[in-house]
C-alpha cells in the first residue's frame, strides 16, 4: 500500500510582530522599529500516511498540530519540506469550513461542492443525503448566519462526507455537536475507515485517538516528539502535558499558599510512580503520594488530607490519615506524610493533587496545596470513560436466556 | 499504487487531484490551468457575488442600471447643458466609453478587496485563490451585459448606427480589458491582504484614472495639444480601450461644426494599439500571478 499523504520535513515559519502594521502608515510609522518574534510553528517534520490508514495529530494548543493541517490541506504554504497528497481531499477546519453568511444552507452546499471539485450535477445528486446527515431539512434553505454553531458544524462534516474524498482532513470537528450526531459521524468515519479512505484527525481527545485512529503522532512546541501505535503515542501526549504543567517558576514551588501565620506549611509534594522511566501510570497501577511538610511549632491535634480532582475540576477522590486510621500523634519540624494508592482505577487524563492539613473537626486549617501537583494516566486498554474497572467478558451460545423461567441463573457448575 | 477508493454514488468528479505536492510553489502557466478546472467554481462564485450584493435589497439589478443612468444625467447637466461642450449625441459618445471604464473601476475595486472580504473562504478550504479576484471581475461582467441593454436602448432612440467596419476591434478591445484588470486585480488583491489602505488608495487612483481618460471629454481635445506626444495617451490601457469603443458606437470623428472628437486613424491603428496593449497586460497578469503565489503563503495567517 502506498502513502495517501507524505509529509517531508516540512517548517512553517512565522514573524510575531508586537505590533502588527495593517496600513502604510503604520508601516512608515514602524520602520525600522518594529521588533518580531521569529516563530517556527513547525521544525522538521516527517511522517506518511499510509493509503487507508487513520492517523491522530495530538498536541496541546499551540503545538503546531492545526498549523500542520492547514499546510496539508494548502492552505498555508510551508516555508519548507514537501507535503505530496495522493487523492481528492476534503478538509474540516474548525468550524463551517467555509460557509458564506449571506447565502442558505443550500446555496453553500453548490459553493462548497465546487471548492471541492464536485460539479453542479454531482451537488444536486448528494444535497438531499447531505441534508438528511445534517439533520437541518427545515432550515436548509435559510441564511447560514442564522445557524447555531452546532448546525454550522453538521452541514460542513455532512457535506465533506458525502462528497466521498479520498483523504478527510479533521480538526476538532467531532467536539461539537450534541452526543448523537457525535455518534453519528463516528459511524460514517468509521465506515470510511472500511472503504479505504485515509483519515488525518487533528485533536486533543485522547480518548478519540485510542478508539478510532491506527497510529498517532504527538507535536510538541512545533517538533514531531512521537510518531507510533495510538497507546504509547497518547502516553506521550500526557508527557507533553504534564510538561507543561508542572512549568511553574521554581521560586514558586512549594510557597504558594504560605501563611507565615500558621505554624506548619507544606513545602512540596512528590509524585511517585511505580516504574521511574514512565512519567504516568497505565489504568489499575498503584501511586505514591508524598507530602512534605515543617512545622515551625508542635502541633498535636492535626490531620493530612488528600483530593484527587479531575481537569474539569470534579472531585474524584478524598480522604485523610484520619478516614485511612493512620494517627498522627503530632508534628514538630520537617517531616512526610505518604498516601499509598495501591491501584488508580482511572483512566486516562491529567488528575490535580490538593493536599491540606487541618484539625481534626476539620474546623481549623492550617495549610494547603490546592492543585499545584499533578499525575499522569495513560489508558493502555481499548476501553473508554473515566473509571478503570478490571472486567472480563464471556461469550455462551445457544443461550440468550430469553424463554427460560430461571432467566440469567444458568450458571456453570 | 492505487487511489481507487470506491466511488459509488458520484462519477469522477470534475477536478482530480493527482499526487502533488501541495508545498510547491506553482509557476503562472500551472496557476492558469488550475483556475480552468476550478472553471466550475469561478461560476458559483460569481453568482455568490452577485446574490450577496442584491440580497435584501428591492431594487437588486435595477441598482447596476442606475448608477451609469446616474452619471449620464450628471455629465449631461455639467458638460452638455452647462459647459456646452458642443459635442452630438453626448449621451451616446458618453455611454460608449463609460461602459468599459465602469466595468474596469468596478472589477478592479471590488477584485482588490475579493481575498479580504473572502476571509471564511481562504482560510478554510483550498482552491486556486486567484478565483477570488476573477469571481469579482466576472460579476463586473454580468452587470456591464446588462448596462449595455441601457446603451442599445439609447442607440435605437437616438437612431444612430455604430459603425460596422470598427465594430469588429470590439471583441479584442474588450478582451484587452479583461486581461489587463485580471491581472492588476490579481496582484492589488494580493497586496490588500498585507496592506489595507490599498483599497484606499485604488479609489483616489480610479477618481484620477477616470480624468485621465477620455470619457467625458474627447481624445482629440489632449491629444492635440499634446502635439506628437500624443502617442504617450496610449500609455494608459484604458486610453485605447475607451477610444476603440467610441470609434466603434459613437463613430462621429468631428462635431458638426469640424472640431476633433476621435483619431481620424484606419483599423490598424486601433488594432495595432490593442495589440500593444494585449502584450503589456498579459505580461501585467503573469507578473501578478507570480507575486501572487508568493503572497499567498501566509493569506490564512493574515486574514
Amino acid at each position: 500500500m502506498g502513502s495517501a499523504i507524505e509529509v517531508e520535513d516540512v517548517s512553517k515559519h512565522f514573524r510575531l510582530y508586537h505590533e502588527k502594521p495593517h496600513s502604510l502608515k503604520e508601516r512608515v510609522i514602524l520602520l525600522g522599529r518594529n521588533t518580531y518574534e521569529e516563530f517556527w510553528a513547525l521544525r522538521n517534520i516527517s511522517f506518511d500516511v499510509a493509503q487507508g490508514q487513520t492517523m491522530g495529530l495530538l498536541g496541546h494548543n499551540g503545538s503546531g498540530k492545526s498549523t500542520l493541517l492547514k499546510c496539508i490541506a494548502g492552505i498555508l504554504r510551508p516555508t519548507g519540506g514537501r507535503i505530496r497528497k495522493a487523492g481528492r481531499t476534503a478538509a474540516l477546519l474548525e468550524l463551517g469550513s467555509g460557509f458564506h453568511p449571506d447565502l442558505t444552507g443550500r446555496e453553500n452546499l453548490f459553493l462548497n461542492g465546487s471548492i471541492l471539485g464536485l460539479s453542479r450535477r454531482a451537488v444536486s445528486r448528494i444535497v438531499d443525503d447531505v441534508v438528511a446527515f445534517a439533520e437541518l431539512d427545515q432550515f436548509i434553505d435559510n441564511q447560514v448566519k442564522h445557524y447555531s454553531s452546532g448546525m454550522y458544524a453538521r452541514l460542513a462534516f455532512a457535506l465533506a462526507v458525502h462528497v466521498e474524498p479520498e483523504i478527510l482532513l479533521i480538526d476538532e470537528v467531532l467536539a461539537v455537536g450534541d452526543e448523537s450526531f457525535q455518534r453519528k459521524c463516528l459511524e460514517r468515519i468509521k465506515q470510511f475507515q472500511r472503504e479505504g479512505r485515509t483519515i488525518l484527525l487533528v485533536t486533543h481527545a485522547a480518548d478519540l485517538v485510542r478508539q478510532i485512529c491506527d497510529r498517532a503522532a504527538v507535536l510538541d512546541h512545533g517538533n514531531l516528539v512521537s510518531l507510533d501505535d495510538p497507546g504509547p503515542a497518547v502516553a506521550v501526549f500526557r508527557d507533553t502535558l504534564l510538561k507543561g504543567g508542572l512549568a511553574v517558576p521554581p521560586e514558586a514551588v512549594g510557597t504558594p499558599e504560605y501563611d507565615p501565620a500558621q505554624p506548619i506549611r507544606i513545602v512540596n509534594v512528590g509524585v511517585e510512580y511505580p516504574d521511574p522511566t514512565r512519567e504516568h501510570l497505565w489504568p489499575g497501577e498503584p501511586l505514591r503520594i508524598h507530602v512534605f511538610y515543617d512545622a515551625t511549632e508542635r502541633i498535636d491535634d492535626i490531620v493530612f488530607s488528600l483530593s484527587i480532582t479531575d481537569q474539569h475540576g470534579y472531585w474524584l477522590v478524598g480522604t485523610s490519615t484520619g478516614a485511612l486510621g493512620t494517627e498522627v500523634p503530632f508534628v514538630e519540624g520537617p517531616g512526610t506524610v505518604v498516601f499509598d494508592i495501591a491501584s488508580v482505577g482511572l483512566l486516562d487524563g491529567v488528575y490535580d493533587i490538593s493536599v491540606g492539613a487541618h484539625n481534626k473537626l476539620g474546623g481549623v486549617i492550617y495549610a494547603q496545596r490546592e492543585q499545584k501537583d499533578h499525575f499522569a494516566v495513560a489508558n493502555s486498554t481499548l476501553n473508554h470513560g473515566l473509571i478503570h474497572v478490571s472486567a472480563t467478558a464471556h461469550h455462551l451460545p445457544g443461550s440468550s436466556g430469553v424463554g427460560d423461567a430461571d432467566g440469567l441463573t444458568h450458571d456453570e457448575p | 499504487m492505487s487511489i481507487t477508493a470506491d466511488r459509488t454514488t458520484l462519477d469522477s468528479p470534475i477536478v482530480d487531484a493527482p499526487i502533488f505536492d501541495v508545498a510547491a510553489r506553482p509557476g503562472p502557466f500551472t496557476r492558469i490551468a488550475n483556475m480552468w478546472r476550478y472553471r466550475e467554481l469561478l461560476a458559483n462564485l460569481v453568482r455568490k457575488e452577485l446574490k450577496v450584493k442584491y440580497k435584501n435589497s428591492i431594487l437588486g439589478f435595477v441598482w447596476s442600471l442606475l448608477n451609469p443612468a446616474l452619471y449620464l444625467v450628471v455629465f449631461y447637466v455639467v458638460f452638455e447643458v452647462i459647459l456646452k461642450s458642443g459635442i452630438p449625441n453626448f449621451p451616446i459618445y458618453l455611454l460608449a466609453g463609460l461602459l468599459p471604464w465602469t466595468l474596469f473601476s468596478t472589477a478592479l475595486s471590488a477584485g482588490t478587496t475579493s481575498i479580504t472580504s473572502n476571509g471564511a473562504l481562504v482560510g478554510k478550504v483550498w482552491f486556486p485563490r486567484e478565483i477570488l479576484p476573477l469571481a469579482a471581475l466576472g460579476a463586473a461582467l454580468v452587470h456591464y451585459v446588462l448596462q449595455t441593454t441601457v446603451l442599445i436602448v439609447a442607440l435605437v432612440v437616438f437612431q444612430w448606427t455604430p459603425s460596422a467596419k470598427y465594430a469588429v476591434a470590439l471583441v479584442p478591445a474588450l478582451a484587452v480589458l479583461i486581461v489587463f484588470v485580471a491581472g492588476l486585480a490579481i496582484l492589488l488583491s494580493a497586496v490588500n491582504v498585507y496592506l489595507r489602505d490599498t483599497q484606499h488608495l485604488l479609489e483616489l487612483a480610479l477618481l484620477a484614472w477616470f480624468w485621465f481618460t477620455p470619457i467625458v471629454y474627447p481624445y482629440r481635445q489632449v491629444a492635440g495639444r499634446l502635439g506628437s506626444w500624443a502617442a504617450l495617451l496610449l500609455l494608459n490601457p484604458m486610453v485605447t480601450v475607451v477610444v476603440t469603443f467610441q470609434r466603434a458606437i459613437y463613430n462621429h470623428l468631428t462635431t458638426d461644426n469640424g472640431t476633433p472628437l476621435l483619431p481620424r486613424d484606419g483599423l490598424t491603428w486601433y488594432l495595432r494599439n490593442i495589440g500593444l496593449t494585449f502584450a503589456g497586460a498579459t505580461a501585467l497578469l503573469f507578473v501578478a500571478l507570480w507575486i501572487f503565489g508568493r503572497l499567498e503563503d501566509n493569506f490564512a495567517e493574515e486574514i
